[in-house]
C-alpha cells in the first residue's frame, strides 16, 4: 500500500443521485489515497453502480463536488476520461471482434503510436492469458476470458484510477481466484488505485486497503478490513429443525439473530469456535430441542449488515 | 491533435470496427441486396409482363418495365440497409461496449459516424449488387460517364441521409426489435411512389401522397440519370429532401445520444 501523502487519486463531498423521487445515494463523501485499492460494499440496489457511474462521468450527480485523478467531474470530465479504465457490471467487449481487435481497438482510440499499439496489445493479450483465443470473436469467450478480456481493453492506455464495478459477479470460484490475483498484481505493480464495488465481504477482505459499507445510499460504515470484521463480531450458526414446533421452542429457548418460518431456520451470533459451540449444543440438549441441522458460517455480507444497521440485507432494498 | 483532428481519427477508427464487422458478418450486406433482389425478380417476372404493357413504350411489355423497376428497386435497398443499420445500431447499444466508450476520452460522436460511414459502404456494396443482378435480367440503362457519376452522388447523399435518419431512430427505439419496427415504413415508401407504377395511374388521394413524399424526387432524378427520362424540379427537391432528412436525423441522433443512459 502506498502511504504517500500526496493528493487522493478520488475524492468526493455530498454526492447525491435521485431518480424521481427514490434516492439511490444521499450524501457521499470519500477520499480515496493514490496506489490503493478501495471496495464499496452493498447488496444489490443499493446504489453501488450508481457511484461508478457518477464518478466515471456516465451519469450526472445532482449535488455533491468529486475529484478524480486531479480533475473536476463535473466541469472536466474528458480530463477524467482521459485518466480512468471503468470495467462495468457487464461485459463491455465486442463480441464480433477477436480478443486482438478489442485491444487493438482500445489503443487506436487512446491513439497510441502504430508500434506501440501492437506491443501493447501483445502483452496483454500474454499477462491476461489469452494468447490461444487471441484470434478467436470474443462471442466465443467464456464468462472468466470475458472478464479478463474486459479488464486488459481496461488497462490500455494505463489509466491512474480503475473502477471496476462487481468483477466477479457471476464467475466459477476459480475464474474468481484469478480475477484478484490480477486486481491485487495491478495496485503492487503499477501503482494504480482501484475503486471496485462488490457484494462480498469476503472478496472486500481480501483485496481492499479499505472499505465502506453502502446502505440506503449513505455510507454507514468506513475502514480498514480488520476495523470492519472487529464490528461485525464473528459471523453467525445456522440451526435448522424438522417441524415447526421444534422451529418455535427453540426460537423462545435460545438468543436468535433472525428467524425464518418457512425454511425453519433460526440465526444465532457466533463465531463457530470450539467453546461457543460447546455452550450452544450443552443449551440445545438442556432444552431438548431436536435440532435437524447446524451450519456454521463465516461473517458475510449479511452479518455485516445485521452488526452495522440491525436488519437483514432482504428487508433493505426491495428487488429491481 | 486538435478537437477536430481527434474527430476524425475516432470516427475512422470507428468504421474500420464497423468494416469488420461487416468482412465477418456479410450475412446483413446480402440480406440488405436479397431482400431488393427478390422484389426485382417478383415485379420483372411475374408481374413486369402485364405492367410493362400498362407503360405504353415503344416494345411494351417486360423489356420495358425492367428498365422502369430498377431505380425504384435500387432505392429500395437503400430503405433495407436502413432497416440494417437500425438494427446493428441498437445491438450495439444494448452491449457494455458503448458504456465504455462513453468513458473514454474520444469524440462522443464518433461512434455515431462510424456507423453511418460503415452503412454507406455497406449499402453501396448491396446496391452494386443489386445493379448487377438488374442487369443480368436485361435492364439497360442509357447513361454515359457523367451520368453514372451523378447516380453514384446521388445515391451517397440519399443513403447518408436515410443513414442518419435510421440512427436516431434505432437510438429512439431502445431495442432492437423496436428499431427494427421503426423502419419498416421506410421500406413501403418506395411502392407508394412512382417506384413501380406511375403516380398517375393512382387514385387521387395517395396520388397526392406519392408525389408530395421524397421517394418519388429520389426515385424520378435516379430514373433519368439512367434512362434518359426528364428530370424537371425533382433534383433540387430530392437534394433538398436529403439536406433535410440529414440535418434532422444528425441532430437528433446526436441529442440522443448525449442523453443520460437512465436506469
Amino acid at each position: 500500500m502506498n502511504t504517500d501523502l500526496g493528493p487522493p487519486a478520488l475524492s468526493a463531498t455530498a454526492v447525491r443521485k435521485a431518480y424521481g423521487d427514490h434516492v439511490v445515494l444521499n450524501g457521499i463523501d470519500l477520499d480515496i489515497p493514490a496506489g490503493s485499492v478501495f471496495a464499496l460494499l452493498g447488496p444489490n440496489g443499493a446504489g453501488k453502480t450508481t457511484m461508478v457511474q457518477i464518478l466515471s462521468t456516465l451519469i450526472r450527480a445532482d449535488a455533491g463536488e468529486m475529484r478524480v485523478a486531479g480533475h473536476d467531474v463535473a466541469r472536466d470530465p474528458d480530463g477524467v476520461r482521459a485518466a480512468i479504465g471503468v470495467t462495468g457490471q457487464f461485459s463491455a467487449v465486442d463480441g464480433l471482434l477477436t480478443g486482438e481487435e478489442n485491444l487493438l481497438l482500445m489503443a487506436d482510440l487512446h491513439h497510441l503510436p502504430r508500434r506501440e499499439r501492437r506491443r501493447c496489445a501483445t502483452e496483454l493479450l500474454a499477462r491476461f492469458n489469452l494468447v490461444d483465443a487471441a484470434r478467436k470473436p470474443a462471442m466465443t469467450y467464456s464468462g472468466g476470458m470475458r472478464r479478463r478480456l474486459d479488464l486488459a481493453m481496461t488497462l490500455v492506455g494505463r489509466p491512474r484510477v480503475i473502477f471496476l464495478d462487481e468483477p466477479t459477479t457471476g464467475l466459477d470460484p476459480r475464474s474468481r481466484r484469478t480475477m484478484w490475483e490480477i486486481i491485487r498484481t495491478l495496485v503492487t505493480d503499477e501503482g494504480v488505485t482501484v475503486f471496485l464495488t462488490t457484494q462480498y465481504l469476503e472478496e472486500a477482505d481480501r483485496l481492499a486497503d479499505r472499505i465502506a459499507v453502502l446502505h440506503q445510499g449513505k455510507l454507514v460504515a468506513q475502514g480498514t478490513p480488520d476495523d470492519l470484521k472487529r464490528q461485525v463480531g464473528g459471523g453467525h450458526i445456522t440451526l435448522r429443525f424438522a417441524d415447526a414446533h421444534g422451529h418455535d421452542s427453540a426460537a423462545r429457548a435460545l438468543d436468535v439473530l433472525s428467524r425464518d418460518d418457512e425454511a425453519l431456520t433460526l440465526q444465532i451470533a457466533g463465531r463457530g469456535d470450539v467453546r461457543s459451540l460447546r455452550a450452544l449444543l450443552d443449551r440445545i440438549d438442556h432444552a431438548s430441542l431436536a435440532v435437524d441441522e447446524l451450519q456454521v458460517h463465516t461473517p458475510d455480507l449479511d452479518d455485516v449488515f445485521f452488526a452495522l444497521t440491525g436488519t437483514p440485507v432482504a428487508e433493505q432494498e426491495p428487488a429491481r | 491533435m486538435s478537437a477536430a483532428a481527434h474527430a476524425f481519427t475516432d470516427s475512422a477508427t470507428m468504421l474500420r470496427r464497423q468494416l469488420r464487422h461487416m468482412l465477418r458478418y456479410p450475412t446483413l450486406t446480402l440480406t440488405a441486396a436479397g431482400v431488393p433482389v427478390v422484389f426485382l425478380l417478383l415485379f420483372v417476372y411475374v408481374l413486369g409482363g402485364i405492367l410493362g404493357s400498362g407503360l405504353g413504350g415503344p416494345s411494351g411489355g417486360r423489356d420495358t418495365y425492367v428498365n422502369y423497376v430498377v431505380p425504384g428497386v435500387i432505392l429500395m435497398t437503400a430503405a433495407t440497409a436502413a432497416q440494417g443499420t437500425a438494427i446493428s445500431v441498437a445491438m450495439d447499444m444494448t452491449e457494455g461496449i458503448v458504456a465504455r466508450f462513453r468513458t473514454m476520452a474520444i469524440a462522443r460522436v464518433s461512434v455515431l459516424t462510424g456507423h453511418v460511414l460503415g452503412s454507406l459502404t455497406q449499402t453501396l456494396l448491396s446496391m452494386t449488387i443489386v445493379t448487377g443482378v438488374a442487369l443480368l435480367v436485361g435492364f439497360e440503362p442509357t447513361a454515359g460517364f457523367a451520368e453514372w457519376l451523378g447516380v453514384i452522388g446521388l445515391l451517397v447523399l440519399i443513403i447518408f441521409a436515410l443513414t442518419w435518419l435510421a440512427v436516431a431512430l434505432a437510438l429512439k427505439a431502445r431495442s432492437v426489435a423496436a428499431a427494427s419496427n421503426m423502419l419498416t415504413p421506410l421500406m413501403v415508401l418506395p411502392m407508394m411512389g412512382s417506384g413501380f407504377v406511375p403516380t398517375d395511374s393512382m387514385p387521387a388521394g395517395l396520388q397526392w401522397f406519392a408525389d408530395y413524399q421524397p421517394f418519388t424526387p429520389f426515385i424520378e432524378t435516379l430514373r433519368g440519370l439512367l434512362m434518359g427520362t426528364p428530370i424537371g424540379n425533382n433534383a433540387n427537391l430530392a437534394l433538398g429532401w436529403c439536406a433535410l432528412i440529414a440535418l434532422g436525423g444528425y441532430l437528433w441522433a446526436k441529442k440522443l445520444y448525449n442523453r443520460e443512459p437512465t436506469q
